[in-house]
């Protein structure tokens, strides 16, 4: 027991012992809520047998002294209170208690409180958003009219960053998803004896669609994520306001250079997407249903309109500028926390996404009007 | 008494450059002890190495007999729990309140209940001088010297025996440093601490310290700090009979 009690003759001695400190409050703390209090009305307290008194164990001997005191009892010291306990008593003159926790809301207040946040939320991320699009289009306006402020070598080298180094990753997609098509479609197309439509499925749906579509998914995840990240993390250094400290727009030096950067670099790596998947479809198309290389060039060009090419690689530059925007827009919006870091670049991730296939939609209906 | 941190031929080298060059350090129980150096002699290394941060080149570092150079995490483990580390700038968490913060070491190392270990905190918090409404804020609503203070109780969390305080006072208006200077010396008194200090802060350093280690050519001039103040060696003299270092003397000197 950290304490033993002792009757000497009408008066109770309590004989603190053993250590008191840190490393002993989990298993010393319990015993002492569980342990009965002693009834007398005077009791001595005798700290002289404790081997150790940190100020952990001090706030835990004094709040059994208190709680004696709450008891009725009158409590002495001997041979003197442990100097500990008046350290803590200097630095708790004054306190208050602190305040109690918010009391937790009911189900329906707390449904229409969320509800409500969440709308006030949404209104303020359209809003700054919007505010963000403004001030990138007037940074892009002020970048395009003199060459010093376009910063060419920061535009390379977001080029560099966002395009050439990931040639491998897209190349080795692009291939392997026109396999998979040329797979299935050869599959299917066998029922009605038109394998040779094969080609024509994988060169339509790769030029089109899946090459621009794919590129701009794997940016997003690569890129989208780093410009928030690298933006965020310099916001929490507090780099964007030594920037703008030192007379620099921070929209003009570090937005403007990585959207014109992505706008360059996606539509080149959109044409290694189409040569890759072609190259795939022409692979298959060999190995499934026989056709030489110089007869697949042959169907590929008889299956393509003027256009086909044209309305996929049309849709890079908008991409570029949906990934590069949200990305830059999410990584200015952390303000203090390295949680926040975290959350917005995973917002700058999963929303590009999202606008990139909602763009592309919107593209499909557009030219199924146009009729191309 | 053999002495609380003991450091022995200690050598660190980053390629061809040598920081630390055979020093040798002894520190007592219950003593301030203040580390100079100029820019690039190697503080911030010799703080790491005795944390047990980073393994130095030779040497040896023993905290309270225990060697700390080449150990195990599992064995630093309870050397870590004896100290307590205030960074220079906070190193708070940002994403926890500043009451969270003080809490981490405790609920980390020790099962306590959650309202003992809220108690300990705010104990801690009301320690270094602040209220209890400033528990619920984040680091980032802090100012300067609110965040060097949570940092500090953050150190005291564990009731260690050694504070290690790296530029407590940087950054921090003469009178916020001068009250810090005050609340790091009732703690040392309240709390039996040895305190281990890096500084510029010559203030600081006549206010509060014992005695005084200089990091010059690699090695550690100790002495009292009438004798660093004493020494022949140019780069002490400099650093305390220059300009500013004449201006904190004679504060000093006419303080009492």
């Amino acid at each position: 027991m950290p304490f033993e009690l002792r009757d000497e003759g009408g008066r109770q001695r309590i004989v603190l012992r053993g250590r008191w400190t840190v490393v002993e409050a989990p298993a010393l703390e319990p015993r002492l809520r569980a342990a009965p209090l002693p009834a007398a009305r005077e009791l001595m307290l005798e700290a002289s047998g404790l081997e150790a008194l940190d100020i952990t164990g001090a706030w835990l001997l004094r709040d059994l002294e208190r709680r004696l005191r709450e008891s009725g009892a009158i409590v002495a010291w001997a041979p003197g209170r442990p100097a500990p306990l008046d350290f803590i008593d200097r630095t708790m003159t004054g306190s208050r208690p602190p305040p109690p926790d918010e009391e937790p809301l009911s189900l329906i207040t707390g449904t229409l409180h969320g509800v409500g946040r969440a709308t006030v939320l949404a209104r303020e991320g359209a809003l700054d958003a919007l505010g963000f699009v403004g001030i990138v289009t007037a940074g892009f306006g002020r970048a395009l009219t003199s060459l010093k402020r376009l910063r060419l070598p920061s535009v390379v080298r977001h080029v560099y960053e966002t395009g050439l180094t990931a040639v491998p990753i897209v190349a080795l997609i692009a291939f392997l998803i026109a396999v998979i098509v040329a797979y299935i479609g050869a599959q299917q197309l066998r029922k009605f004896g038109g394998e040779i439509f094969v080609v024509d499925l994988v060169t339509v749906s790769v030029l089109r669609e899946l090459g621009v579509l794919l590129t701009a998914i794997i940016v997003a995840g690569r890129s989208g994520s780093a410009f928030a990240a690298e933006i965020g993390a310099m916001k929490l250094n507090e780099e964007v306001d030594a920037l703008r400290a030192m007379g620099m727009d921070p929209v003009e030096v570090l937005v403007v250079p990585r959207i014109l950067g992505l706008v360059l670099a996606l539509p080149a790596l959109t044409v290694v997407a189409d040569a890759m998947g072609l190259a795939g479809g022409a692979l298959l198309s060999w190995y499934l249903i026989d056709i030489p290389f110089n007869q697949y060039v042959e169907r590929v060009q008889g299956s393509i309109s003027e256009f086909t090419f044209w309305v996929g690689i049309i849709k890079a530059p908008v991409f570029a500028v949906l990934i590069a925007t949200v990305g830059t827009l999410r990584g200015m919006q952390v303000r203090t926390s390295s949680r926040e870091l975290g959350r917005l670049t995973t917002v700058a991730v999963v929303q590009s996404i999202f606008l990139v296939i909602l763009a592309d939609a919107l593209f499909a209906v557009l030219f199924m009007e146009l009729d191309i | 008494m053999a002495p609380v941190i003991e450091v022995q031929g200690l050598v660190n080298r980053f390629g061809r450059q040598v920081v630390h060059d055979g020093l040798d350090l002894a520190i007592r129980s219950g003593e301030v002890f203040c580390i100079v150096g100029g820019s690039g002699s190697g503080k911030s290394v010799l703080l790491r190495t005795m944390l047990g941060l980073q393994r130095p080149s030779a040497g040896s570092v023993r905290i309270e007999g225990r060697e700390v150079v080449r150990q195990s995490a599992q064995a630093l483990i309870a050397v870590k729990r004896r100290y307590g580390v205030m960074f220079q700038r906070g190193a708070l968490f940002s994403s926890l309140t500043v009451a969270q913060n003080v809490e981490l070491p405790i609920r980390e190392h020790f099962a306590v209940t959650r309202e003992l270990a809220r108690e300990l905190a705010l104990l801690r918090i009301r320690m270094v001088g602040l209220g209890v409404e400033a528990a619920s804020k984040y680091p980032a609503e802090l100012s300067g010297g609110m965040t060097k203070r949570v940092a500090l109780a953050r150190a005291l969390a564990l009731d260690p025996v050694i504070l290690f305080l790296d530029e407590p006072t940087s950054g921090l208006d003469p009178i916020s440093a001068a009250a810090f200077d005050e609340l790091v010396l009732e703690l040392q008194r309240g709390l039996g601490l040895t305190v281990v200090m890096i500084t510029h802060d010559l203030d600081t350093i006549f206010r509060v310290s014992n005695r005084v280690g200089v990091i010059v050519d690699g090695r550690m001039i100790t002495g009292t700090l009438e004798e660093i103040v004493d020494s022949a060696h140019p780069w002490i003299r400099q650093y305390f009979h220059g300009e500013r270092g004449r201006a904190s003397r004679g504060e000093a000197t006419s303080d009492g």
